[in-house]
């Protein structure tokens, strides 16, 4: 086997390394949704799994580990902190189902 | 050395200084696509977890996972196809390069159809954009907004697969292309990742 030829194996098996560390993970979260917890703890253990997926898909299969560091910051810590940023209406919606704290209902 | 020849030396130095991110234009503009694409299905899907949690009578209408099950296999494996023909690519097997992005293209169509029969069942049980007969109407229109957003993603995906390993079986495209039309395809395959769990995992019967 040439140099060439063993790099490219090599690639091929990190990738189906990956491959399969994703459908591992993706089952998990079809374990989480049929397990008896209520729904915020629900949302919350499959979310993690999901970020971690993405994290390997976007690390790994996009190839953005092997990028300038400085582009991998970027990417990361832009579209983090506007996904984070995203996250404060939540805590309204529950307002809308308890009244709670601003509804005239509590008054 | 004169001043002016001083600042022109400056001068150089600055331009000769390689660019921050060194990437490829078609790349760094397929990253910043999909950058501002998260943005647009985070804001859709948290839009949805706001209605979802502001409702006491969300409908919970998904009864097996076998569907979203194979979705998610069949989207996952197109990934791991795609990463073949990159390989290929840039290996210079150009054959085997077309071949698996082929392939990526066929298993997207895949995804496609099963999503449609999904779609027409739901339909056929009387769900509509604004109404259904389990419960609160805007089930309906998140279900199919987010579904159909990511739909028209891999309608578009599937297309663009199909375009570029032509093209690159007759020599216009190279592997630059077949690599930056896999960072779209990866993409449409992650926010998939989040899509099952928010959109079908939490409104499963019980």
């Amino acid at each position: 086997m040439t140099t060439a030829e063993a790099h490219k194996s090599n690639g091929i098996k990190k990738d189906l390394a990956i491959y399969v560390c994703l459908l591992i993970l993706a089952g998990f979260q079809f374990v989480i949704a049929y397990q008896n917890i209520n729904a915020s703890q629900m949302l919350t253990r499959m979310l993690a799994v999901a970020c971690l997926e993405a994290g390997l898909a976007a690390l790994f299969f996009m190839h953005l580990w092997t990028e300038k560091r400085t582009f991998l910051l970027f990417v990361a810590i832009f579209t983090i902190s506007v996904l984070l940023g995203m996250q404060y209406g939540w805590t309204d919606s529950s307002r809308m189902v308890v009244g709670a704290p601003y509804s005239s209902a509590n008054k | 050395m004169s001043q002016a020849d001083l600042s022109m030396e400056g001068h150089s130095t600055v331009l000769t200084v390689g660019p921050v991110f060194s990437i490829p234009t078609k790349k760094l503009a397929m990253w910043l696509f999909i950058i501002a694409d998260t943005m647009t299905f985070a804001a859709c899907l948290v839009a949805y977890g706001f209605v979802r949690n502001g409702s006491l009578d969300w409908p919970r209408p998904f009864h097996s996972i076998t569907n979203v099950v194979l979705m998610t296999f069949i989207l996952l494996t197109s990934s791991l196809t795609m990463l073949f023909g990159l390989r290929s690519a840039r290996a210079g097997d150009k054959a085997a390069a077309f071949r698996w992005t082929m392939i990526s293209a066929a298993l997207g169509i895949v995804f496609a159809l099963l999503h449609i029969r999904e779609w027409m069942a739901l339909i056929s049980e009387g769900m509509t954009l604004f109404k259904n007969p389990w419960g609160n109407g805007l089930f309906g229109a998140s279900f199919f907004s987010i579904t159909g957003l990511h739909l028209s993603h891999v309608t578009g995906g599937v297309i663009a697969l199909i375009a570029v390993g032509m093209r690159y079986k007759g020599g216009r495209y190279n592997s630059d292309d077949i690599e930056v039309l896999g960072l779209y395809w990866h993409f449409v395959d992650l926010v998939w990742m989040f899509v099952v769990p928010l959109v079908y995992l939490l409104n499963l019967a019980h």
